[in-house]
């Protein structure tokens, strides 16, 4: 026992990637299931409000990208359900820990989206944010983990980009088009910032994530990049980030920003926030609506190998 | 949530002329259906030109816990590569 775990150490240490079958921590395997599976269902929650606008999308080449880029978020969750069940745990149990409410996702999806506005402020700094934390995991010392994040990231940038024209097209459109924008914002700013979670000093579990290379880097480091991005990002765009402290900081060559309201957080983590409940019961209401497709094809399967035993 | 479809590895190739090489895998009620899927997963970006399923439970690996004996055998034999050999300056083309 002792000697597997100081291999698994040394693995660690060398930058030598863990794959599904070689001997690691129980921790280790707790810590990956619960983060990737969070993951995967925050790619699959975070098509609802997205998606909530492929109707209403203003011209049909803004409706073939969100479309696009909506199945992208379908094929992020799948990579990732993929990866996690690599470590031994079944993907009806992980949809069970979702539907159930067991199994967190990521907060941000439970705002709404009122505004096309919205769509362009999600892909500027929701899929922006998710970028920032993507990246460094392409390095997860977990190779399935590792290898679902490299194709992950190569299609984000795009979600990023078609957010930030549909920004940039409405700022140089009419007042209307101007103060929507800047309204989508507004609403998206603060929990776009939250994304990176608790402040490092009460993130209790980074520390160990770190020593396993998990993370490479914390959630305060993350967010001020972020943060930094978008400050010059918003300048190009000509709308503001709504934060009053928002400034430059010559010595830290950082900005510096305002007080975050963990409140709010916490309060949309515990689930209060304003779609909590609605993205839940889509949730369920998808996976019970579709319970007889996934019927059908199993009986059309069944059928279909009777069928070929026969001939055969 | 009583019958899950089985687990299928995907294995794509990228470009003609290219070995196929793993890329994920998915559950699908049969192997029609997986190449669907993984076509849908796998292949949005053209990936692809070519794409074979394997259900998971037919994939037998050697085991990672045995490796360093499994594969010391080719430890000893730096012969087998060329960097081995010592050739005088004036060979050319070898
Ligand atoms: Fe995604
Ligand atoms: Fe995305």
């Amino acid at each position: 026992m002792q000697n597997e775990e100081q291999i698994f150490l040394e693995k660690i240490d060398q930058e030598i990637k863990i794959e599904p079958r070689d001997w690691m921590p129980d921790a280790y395997r707790k810590t990956l299931i619960r983060q990737m599976s969070q993951h995967a269902h925050s790619e699959i929650v975070g098509m609802l409000p997205e998606g909530a606008w492929i109707t209403r999308a203003p011209t049909l080449k803004r409706k073939a990208i969100l479309i696009a880029k909506v199945q992208d978020e379908a094929g992020h969750g799948l990579y990732l359900y993929a990866g996690t069940e690599t470590l031994n745990i079944g993907r009806e149990e992980m949809i069970d820990q979702l539907l159930t409410g067991k199994a967190k996702y990521s907060s941000i999806f439970n705002y709404p989206t009122l505004t096309w506005a919205d769509i362009g402020a999600i892909g500027w700094l929701v899929d922006g944010a998710a970028i920032m934390n993507q990246v460094p995991l392409c390095r997860c010392s977990f190779g399935p983990y590792s290898r679902a994040m490299i194709r992950i990231c190569k299609e984000e940038s795009f979600h990023q980009r078609q957010g930030f024209d549909i920004l940039l097209t409405l700022s140089r459109g009419s007042n209307a088009q101007r103060e929507m924008a800047q309204d989508a914002i507004n609403r998206w700013w603060w929990p776009s910032v939250m994304m990176f979670g608790p402040n490092d000093d009460n993130s209790p579990h980074s520390a160990q994530s770190m020593a396993w290379k998990i993370k490479r880097f914390s959630n305060d480091e993350l967010r001020q990049k972020f943060i930094d991005m978008c400050a010059d990002q918003a300048k190009v765009l000509e709308l503001t980030l709504p934060d009053k402290k928002l400034q430059w900081n010559e010595k830290r060559k950082h900005y510096d920003f305002g007080e975050i309201n963990w409140h709010e957080f916490w309060n949309v983590v515990n689930g209060h926030g304003p779609c909590n409940k609605e993205r839940m019961a889509a949730r369920i209401s998808a996976h019970e609506n579709g319970a007889w497709v996934r019927e059908a094809a199993d009986a059309h399967a069944k059928k279909r190998r009777a069928r070929e035993q026969q001939v055969a | 949530m009583d019958n899950e479809w089985p687990l299928w590895e995907v294995f794509i190739r990228s470009k003609q002329g290219l070995d196929h090489k793993h890329a994920g895998s998915l559950h699908a009620a049969d192997a029609q259906m997986a190449i669907e899927n993984a076509r849908d997963v796998y292949t949005r970006r053209m990936e692809g030109v070519s794409i074979w399923v394997v259900e998971s439970k037919n994939i037998h690996a050697s085991n990672p816990d045995e490796a360093a004996s499994f594969y010391e055998p080719a430890n000893d034999k730096p012969y087998r590569h060329p960097t081995f050999y010592d050739l005088p300056d004036e060979v050319r083309h070898m």
